[in-house]
């Protein structure tokens, strides 16, 4: 069966998905991906969608899934390169992804994620600081 | 009765032509500016000749005929090449109702000493001009239509241009109501260049917008939603006060979006977004 890939890059994940989801293909990533940060401790998640062209309502709702699933496991979401014909119809569709963070390349989203798992981290020093005063 | 009211006015044809000529031409609607009297001869002309033609005893009294399919369609481009050319609707109408002037002038001559010849005649062709008017009228409107149509969607094509204004930061103008058409333009435009140019930060400046309605401002609300799934960040500037006013009457909440009076403004906040800052350059004076 086709599984996307998951790669791992020091604490983040990163997912390209270079073919057009099918439904059960969207579901299995949903899947794969929490088990994999549950068991990478991954504290960021990085979805290259910009060879994605057609999207519809389950895989914006998969989109929108996988981001709060991460967020409540401690793990952020960004989705990049999203085309704008997709953008449009997941804005028609009433999709508006809340609960994730968008950039438009994954350059852009590695900063974002860094920003965020960077001022984490800082706060983790800082209480691992704390703790050893 | 036995009078054959189409060979009566076939006969006459030439003098038909000229005494509608003549009263096109003393029409003070005549419009040399538009059309030389040349070509409205050649258009009168080749038009009377073409009813002439397929006028019959037996069609006449039913106008609806389809041989009189060669004039309606000779019509139909008359009618719309002048919706075209600029005339206006009266001038058009006074092209068919002259002609009937014309024709029914000829039959009352001709019908002198046959009273009830002469009414039936004059109601028969009354009614083939009616007909004939009605489907100018309909061409001439249909031709204006489509002028309309090809102006609309020059502007919706030509006011919608994306600016970039700085290094990442695209400005978006846009004057004149929004609509759901205009607005999936807008929408493509803006997202397209996001994409092209890389752009963080796009301002949607509305100054130009007439009055902002609950469907306006839905597709606003659309746009930057849009922008933010792209993974820019959207600002939109140039809320004048009475626009401030209806959207605040019709409970429309923009509280999540970054809003700005002017679109100084907006590039302000979208510098220092990026963390970039604008300096004046201090003139040193040389003492020597």
């Amino acid at each position: 069966m086709d599984r996307i890939p998951i790669l791992r890059m020091g604490r983040l994940l990163l997912v390209t998905i270079q073919i057009d989801l099918y439904d059960r293909l969207a579901t299995n990533l949903e899947t794969d991906l929490v088990q994999m940060v549950n068991k990478t401790e991954a504290k960021g998640v990085l979805i290259d969608i910009s060879a994605l062209s057609i999207v519809d309502s389950f895989m914006g709702r998969i989109l929108g899934n996988i981001g709060s699933m991460s967020k409540i496991m401690d793990a952020e979401t960004v989705v990049v390169g999203m085309q704008p014909a997709v953008a449009i119809t997941l804005i028609e569709l009433g999709l508006e992804l809340k609960g994730v963070h968008t950039a438009l390349n994954v350059e852009r989203g590695m900063e974002l994620l860094k920003e965020k798992i960077g001022n984490y981290d800082e706060d983790l020093s800082d209480e691992d600081e704390d703790s050893t005063e | 009765m036995g009078t054959d009211i189409a060979k009566l006015l076939q006969k006459k044809q030439k003098r038909i032509l000229e005494n509608w000529m003549t009263s096109q031409l003393s029409n003070i609607s005549l419009r040399e500016d538009l059309m030389s009297n040349d070509d409205l001869r050649e258009q009168s002309a080749e038009f009377l000749d073409t009813l002439l033609k397929v006028l019959t005893e037996k069609n006449l009294s039913n106008v609806e005929s389809s041989d009189f399919e060669p004039v309606h369609e000779l019509l139909a481009g008359v009618s719309l090449s002048r919706a075209k050319q600029g005339f206006t609707p009266a001038e058009t109408g006074v092209y068919i109702f002259s002609l009937k002037d014309a024709l029914l002038t000829s039959l009352q001559t001709d019908l002198k000493d046959d009273q009830a010849g002469l009414l039936d005649a004059i109601i028969k062709i009354g009614r083939l001009m009616d007909y004939l008017c009605v489907i100018a009228f309909e061409t001439f409107i249909k031709g204006r239509e489509e002028v309309i149509l090809r102006q609309s969607d020059e502007i919706s094509e030509i006011s919608t241009p994306v600016i970039r204004v700085w290094d990442g930061i695209l400005a978006l103008p846009i004057i004149g109501t929004l609509d759901s058409s205009r607005t999936q333009v807008v929408m493509e435009n803006l997202l397209q260049e996001i994409v092209e140019s890389g752009s963080t930060i796009a301002i949607l400046d509305i100054s130009g917008v007439a009055a902002v309605d609950s469907l306006v401002a839905q597709h606003l609300i659309k746009t930057v939603a849009a922008t933010r799934l792209m993974g820019a960040e959207c600002i939109i500037s140039g809320i004048r006060p009475e626009i401030a006013q209806t959207v605040v009457h019709l409970g429309i909440d923009l509280s999540n979006i970054v809003t700005k009076a002017t679109l100084a403004s907006a590039l302000k906040h979208a510098f220092g977004m990026l963390k970039l800052n604008v300096k004046r350059v201090e003139t040193v004076k040389s003492g020597l």
